[in-house]
């Protein structure tokens, strides 16, 4: 019996109507939808649980990687030019160069490439057609692998035409033709192609804004950017990138894009990864849609203004990780002020919040000094004193910077207006590494290590200035693809589904109008998941979480018995779950919810409490397939797997893909100084002995770390 | 009221919980998950309840809720007990006030009109999840019967 009114009319008139159905049918419908929405709410629980675990796991890499780099700039900056260590890094600095572009243009010629017959990928013409760019399409769909020769000429076009583009794209969309807005891709080439299947290739017709992050973690890295480059030589006005964080060589250098190159392209690769820094450093940094829809990766800060982003030379930030440097003429207390990686740099934004833990790595010395440092005693604990005391000792002061005036490290224009470099820098990197959060404010972003988190009254302020109406960022993976904030004047949209798992989330584009109202399509690459019950596809992903945590909680074995021990005086091996709690935070540092956790972590508890030593033993991840007699050495091996691998290739300046044995020496040098920590020179040489498969004097990177990557023995499926 | 170690351990919970959500560890969640958090303590209220519930609780208007604030109410509703879980049988016979003929299973659609015409009702999204999570998918059919006792199960587990 359909009643032609309103649900709320309906419910207003419930006392005087019939119902349909009877008194005892409403309280069972009312029993059954409150059992029912406890029981999602529960699995939803567990997947928040699980969403964290990966989502703080992630972060910390991240804080990780940028420690890591400020260490490295700290190194450039305190010890000597001739030191060994220096020179093993420098490179990675030496982001302007004083070559021109026609030199460089030299460099990445192609045309001495030559195709061979054998060849079975795709031949490309140019100019650019899109019968081109859609047999490219067609071409990686099919998995094949464009030819060294048209990848540099692609990459080639593309760097002129970047270098004509403004830093803010502005886009108007009309009445007839709507734009589409995809966030981060990460490498997931199924998620671009099912975004295409959807919503169709861009055209005139078809205008497309890119988010940012089109690289790393994923494995066709490479195919996402030669597919959206060669849109963009078709259709310059009609498809527009903007710049993400990961769209930097240091980035890349830990999260696999890097490695997918050299694995790819064993001869060329360097030169395709140099020609991508430049064309990185050239994507634009945000765009503009109808003057009231500002698109960016990141985020904002309270002092965004896109006046003064419109006019910075936004190809001098090859890496935005690390902030220009500021000649070293002021030896006072501004000595900090322009050279911090984005940890500190992010202090001088108004902080709410006090010192984090990522500071004191960056202020306190290595304890160990280095080995051909010319100045090597006991390292006080501030930077400026020590700074002070090696420049009095050495005389430095006049030939430093004159050192500094002929070494290419730094670009000679980079003297005229510090500030004014470290304004520009740090807008950029707020652009790029910016989260929302839901409190008023602006405060550094501390999980992250880089840009800062800001709250809606900094939304409605920077809108407002601008004269705005809607900020769409990404950077952030959202269960649903998508996801409101801030009044809804802030959207995150995120096109990588199964960001951390299959079944860990969707992904979605968004598709606007002249009227600027935003709809959203979601998908999910992986068929699999996608006939996946609600519940299985939670424990799937909650089985993936909780390897990855009991791979961290391995890594940190004997981090995790001192601490455990610290609660357990009298040696009885047992301590309270309250104390394994704590105890373990203390060490991972995590911010998970270990008392939650427990109960999937540790399967058995006698009396409410822990027997770690056993439980310790039977997190069983399987041990190297080599002999390496120093445990705390593997230990440390496991724990800094990512930084291991990072410093690796940094040395490896020729991307060959191989380190000697003497480099690899000092790759655990720099790794002990970053750790604080002591190696014995033996335990070093011996594991490069142990390691050189080949016995050729040369350790094969891959190899190394594919020998030490953890395997959970435990694991049932 | 005095601190038993009963009251300290339901506290501990609750704060364990409401961490979950707590993304800037900074000791307030969003209101929109506090429904989820009062669920994950093993409480089954109904909307109503729950919008009780954040009115007494919610910072002003300001979208989200601080620890302060949720901590003594909610373990007030833990001690009382005030949203008692459903017993099985009592959920049978809801199901079988629905199947009249009691055969231990319904069809979706059935299901499907009451939870949207009757109660508290679901939107359309929370409908097809549903759907999605119980239906039996060879026989296109809701048995209810052995869903109760599995999903208990799944959550325990």
């Amino acid at each position: 019996m359909g009643c032609g009114m309103g649900k709320s009319s309906l419910q207003e008139k419930k006392c005087t109507r019939v119902s349909i159905y009877s008194v005892p049918a409403i309280r069972a419908a009312l029993l059954i939808q409150r059992w029912y929405r406890q029981y999602v709410a529960r699995l939803e629980m567990r997947r928040r649980c699980t969403w964290n675990i990966f989502q703080s796991i992630e972060y910390a890499g991240e804080q990780d990687q940028i420690k890591l780099y400020s260490f490295f700039g700290f190194l450039m900056d305190h010890f000597t030019p001739a030191s060994s260590e220096r020179n093993l890094i420098s490179h990675i600095f030496r982001e302007n160069e004083i070559c021109r572009d026609t030199e460089w243009e030299r460099y990445f010629c192609y045309k001495d490439i030559e195709v061979p017959d054998s060849y079975t990928g795709p031949h490309l013409t140019f100019p650019m057609t899109f019968c081109g760019v859609s047999k490219l399409v067609e071409a990686f769909k099919q998995k094949q692998q464009l030819h060294a020769r048209y990848v540099l000429q692609i990459l080639g076009e593309t760097w002129r035409l970047l270098r004509i583009l403004p830093n803010i794209n502005h886009v108007s969309v009309c009445q007839t033709k709507e734009i589409t807005i995809c966030g981060d891709l990460h490498g997931q080439l199924e998620d671009l192609l099912l975004i295409f299947y959807k919503n169709g290739l861009p055209s005139s017709e078809k205008p497309y804004i890119f988010n940012g992050d089109f690289v790393d973690r994923g494995k066709s890295s490479l195919e996402i950017l030669l597919i959206l480059f060669g849109f963009l030589l078709v259709y310059p006005n009609d498809l527009h990138l903007n710049r993400g964080n990961h769209e930097d060589h240091i980035v890349n250098l830990r999260y696999g894009f890097t490695k997918e190159i050299l694995g790819k392209y064993r001869v060329h690769g360097k030169k395709i990864l140099k020609l991508l820094q430049k064309i990185f450093s050239w994507l634009p940094l945000a765009t503009v849609i109808n003057d009231k829809v500002l698109v960016v990766h990141g985020g904002i800060s309270n002092s965004t203004d896109l006046n003064v982003v419109s006019r910075v030379d936004r190809h001098r930030y090859v890496s935005v990780l690390r902030p220009p440097k500021v000649v070293h003429q002021t030896l006072n207390g501004n000595r900090n002020e322009g050279d911090n990686g984005p940890a500190e740099g992010r202090r001088r934004v108004r902080s709410l919040t006090n010192h984090s833990s990522a500071l004191p790595q960056r202020n306190s010395l290595p304890r160990r000094s280095l080995q051909n440092s010319s100045i090597s005693h006991q390292l006080s604990s501030s930077v400026e004193d020590e700074l002070k005391r090696r420049r009095r000792l050495a005389g430095f002061d006049q030939t430093y910077k004159n050192a500094n005036g002929s070494d290419s490290d730094s670009d000679p224009d980079f003297a005229e207006a510090p500030e004014a470099n470290g304004h520009d820098w740090k807008q950029i990197v707020n652009l790029l590494w910016s989260d929302p959060m839901p409190q008023n404010g602006c405060i550094s972003n501390e999980v992250r290590g880089g840009g800062c988190y800001w709250g809606p009254d900094v939304t409605e302020e920077v809108l407002g200035r601008h004269n705005l109406q809607l900020l769409i960022r990404s950077h952030e993976c959202k269960q649903d693809g998508y996801e409101f904030c801030h009044n809804r004047r802030v959207l995150t949209i995120f096109s990588a589904s199964n960001y951390y798992e299959v079944g860990s989330n969707r992904g979605a584009y968004i598709r606007m109008g002249a009227d600027l109202v935003p709809h959203f399509i979601q998908y999910q690459a992986s068929r699999t998941c996608r006939d996946l019950t609600l519940r299985q596809s939670v424990g799937w992903t909650e089985r993936s979480a909780l390897r990855a945590l009991r791979e961290q909680l391995f890594v940190h074995k004997s981090d995790l018995i001192r601490a455990y021990r610290e609660f357990d005086p009298h040696h009885t091996g047992k301590i309270s779950m309250r104390h394994w709690a704590s105890a373990t935070e203390t060490v991972l540092k995590l911010g998970l919810p270990w008392r939650v956790l427990r109960s999937q972590l540790v399967s058995r508890t006698h009396y409410g409490m822990v027997d770690y030593q056993q439980w310790i033993k039977e997190l069983s991840i399987t041990e190297p397939k080599l002999e390496v007699s120093d445990t705390s050495i593997l230990e440390t091996m496991y724990k800094n797997h990512s930084n291991l691998e990072t410093i690796f290739r940094i040395i490896d300046t020729d991307h060959s893909g191989l380190i000697s044995l003497e480099e690899f020496r000092q790759t655990w040098k720099l790794l002990s100084s970053h750790l604080k920590m002591e190696i014995s020179d033996k335990a070093i040489t011996d594991l490069a002995h142990s390691i050189d498969f080949n016995k050729d004097g040369s350790i094969d990177i891959n190899e190394f770390m594919e020998a030490f990557r953890l395997v959970d023995l435990s694991a049932h499926g | 009221m005095a601190e038993t170690s009963e009251t300290a351990d339901i506290q501990r919970k609750i704060r364990a919980a409401f961490h979950v959500f707590d993304h800037k560890a900074d000791n307030t969640v969003d209101v929109r998950e506090v429904s989820t958090i009062i669920y994950s303590l093993g409480c089954f209220p109904t909307k109503a309840d729950i919008h009780r519930f954040v009115d007494e609780v919610e910072e002003d208007n300001m979208g989200y809720v601080h620890l302060d604030k949720f901590l003594p109410v909610m373990t007030k509703v833990l001690l009382e007990n005030k949203f008692p879980p459903i017993p099985e049988e009592n959920l049978l016979q809801a199901f079988e006030v629905l199947d009249k003929e009691r055969r231990g299973y319904m069809e979706p659609q059935e299901l499907a009109k009451y939870m949207k015409s009757e109660g508290e009702t679901f939107s359309q999204e929370e409908m097809n999840e549903m759907l999605t999570a119980l239906v039996d998918e060879k026989k296109n059919l809701i048995c209810y019967k052995e869903l109760i006792s599995q999903l208990t199960l799944d959550l325990d587990t």
